[in-house]
């Protein structure tokens, strides 16, 4: 009795909660819920039959979707380590620079960001053409022969993930400059006078203070990269020989073009599984001896 | 003390020669389809190319504006970022402010619903959303473009890291002076979170307007898309005619520059309203 009490002298708040609440329920939670319900589905245009974990089995069996698991890691553990090592060397770089300069090269860095992955992506194909491409222009005029960058099953992956690490990092550069600034200026003057070099105090005071935002950039960056689509769907469609085939564009194509919506649910399943899966290997790596 | 001042030049100098080749890596590509919207479309298959244009012309954004659809496709991007980014002003800010600052039944699993649906990526809720969007009638609508996309989880999140800060002082006044909830979250909490308000509108609205995945599955007429799916089309059917792709990218970046230039401010201290801690 005195929860609903409770609940009634709070009535305000519950409805200040309930717009967006209530959107967030249908449009967010019913449908994660109803994704692992389709999941032991057989679901797709001419037949809608509960199979169990079926589409689970099929999914482990498949080689392409082992290969489209490969792929994704590759991709994720290619880029997430670069770009994050480019924003943080950024930032320690631009922190000894008087306010205009850091604002300036934060600016140049965020550029990027707000294109869309499409636009960047068209922007790469051109950049990437094996005959008129600018980089293969630069490889010769440097003396090395022209690569033909994306149609190569060898080089398609690395040139994705350069790509992505060249433009990226933007929104990470200021997250960790904001961070950093933050650490009291004694810290550094201090090490200085000890006799303390550059590197030992990148490894023992700045690496360290800014642990906490380093773990929220790396869970939130393998988040997205995992989820890796846009680029895939302008610039390759996964070929050639299945060598970009990521896990989401494999839900998307199987999703919307085969129609297979009870294995795309499986899929997608899966992917969470293991995103989560990362997302606790993080945390306990990194949050483990953090001190203030 | 002479010597370390040169050391800490030289270092300096380094850094500014590291800092700028970074950089400049990133603005290539940017500058390359600016350069590549105004050169005439035979140059593209010249080779060497041309790095500064000789010749300047606007022949490739006249051929993309006879393609009268990418006014609808911008128009249906301003619609669509525009609705989304003001609803999910405000109510993720009655949400954020009734789990930061109200002590109710339920306000820490709301709280942590929230941010653990972070976590979970696209491709859980996209087949499910598409059925349930179908079955409401709402594929290739308005609808079925902006109610999912304001249902998304972070814009609360942001909210509430924000509203703890306020000081319970100031609130506690207003009621004390028998200001109601209504007037007291309007007259009050509004006009103090007017940064982390700003900072989640154009981060909501850069965001939707890029959005590419959602729309592309929801919409099936040329004249539903948004201009990410509209530009993913004609990059399908004219792949190598490069100025006018180019012209097109152009044409969708301006916009979202022009916000990133006049709220330059909010983007660089922005995206660290709630995310540390």
């Amino acid at each position: 009795m005195t929860l609903l009490k409770k609940i009634w002298k709070n009535k305000s708040a519950y409805f200040f909660v309930l717009p967006h609440f209530s959107l967030f329920m249908i449009f967010f939670l019913i449908p994660v819920g109803w994704g692992m319900y389709l999941s032991l589905f057989d679901y797709s245009v001419f037949s809608q039959e509960f199979v169990g974990f079926e589409n689970y089995k099929m999914l482990f069996q498949d080689k392409l979707f082992w290969k489209a698991l490969g792929n994704t890691f590759l991709y994720t553990f290619g880029v997430v380590p670069l770009w994050l090592g480019k924003a943080l060397l950024v930032t320690v770089l631009i922190y000894p620079f008087r306010k205009g300069i850091r604002t300036f090269f934060k600016s140049m860095f965020y550029l990027p960001h707000v294109s869309s992955t499409v636009i960047i992506a068209m922007i790469w194909l051109w950049v990437f053409n094996p005959n008129f491409g600018l980089l293969n222009y630069f490889m010769k005029s440097i003396g090395l022969d022209p690569v033909v960058w994306l149609g190569n099953a060898a080089t398609a992956m690395p040139s994705l993930i350069i790509m992505q690490v060249i433009m990226g990092g933007g929104s990470t550069i200021v997250l960790l400059s904001a961070a950093m600034s933050s650490i009291p200026e004694y810290y550094f003057e201090a090490a200085e006078l000890e006799g303390a070099n550059s590197w030992q105090i990148f490894r023992k005071i700045t690496l360290p203070l800014l642990k906490p935002t380093i773990l929220y950039s790396l869970v939130m960056g393998t988040i997205a990269n995992f989820q890796t689509f846009s680029n895939i769907y302008i610039m390759t469609q996964g070929g050639p020989e299945f060598s970009t085939l990521t896990v989401a564009y494999l839900v998307y194509e199987t999703a919307f073009k085969n129609y297979y919506l009870g294995m795309a649910s499986a899929m997608s399943m899966v992917m969470f599984v293991i995103l989560v899966g990362l997302a606790l290997i993080q945390f306990k790596w990194l949050s483990s001896n953090v001190e203030y | 003390m002479n010597k370390i001042r040169m050391k800490k030049n030289i270092n300096k100098t380094i850094s500014l020669i590291i800092l700028s080749f970074l950089a400049l890596l990133a603005f290539i590509p940017l500058y390359w389809m600016v350069v590549t919207a105004f050169k005439e479309p035979s140059l593209t298959l010249k080779f060497p190319p041309e790095i500064f244009p000789k010749n300047p012309t606007l022949q490739n954004f006249e051929s993309l504006f006879q393609r009268k659809e990418i006014f609808r496709w911008t128009l249906n991007s301003v619609i669509v970022a525009g609705t989304v980014t003001l609803t999910q002003i405000l109510f993720c800010a009655m949400a954020g402010y009734a789990i930061a600052k109200k002590k109710f039944p339920g306000s820490q699993i709301f709280f942590w619903i929230y941010i653990s649906s972070m976590m979970i990526p696209k491709q859980v809720t996209l087949v499910p959303l598409y059925i349930m969007v179908a079955n409401l009638g709402m594929i290739n609508t308005y609808w079925g473009l902006i109610l999912p996309s304001i249902a998304a989880p972070f814009g609360v999140f942001l909210m509430r890291q924000f509203m703890l800060s306020l000081p319970n002082e100031i609130l506690d006044a207003a009621r004390i002076d028998g200001a109601g909830e209504f007037k007291t979250f309007r007259k009050i909490v509004l006009p103090m979170s007017k940064p982390a308000l700003a900072v989640l509108g154009i981060f909501t609205f850069v965001g939707e307007w890029n959005s590419f995945l959602w729309p592309l599955i929801v919409t099936q007429t040329s004249e539903m898309k948004t201009l990410q799916a509209g530009l993913a089309l004609i990059q399908e059917e004219v792949p190598m005619e490069y100025a006018y792709l180019m012209a097109g990218a152009t044409y969708a970046a301006i916009p979202m520059v022009i916000v990133f230039l006049s709220f330059q401010k909010y983007f660089l201290r922005g995206v660290t309203v709630g995310a540390v801690k």
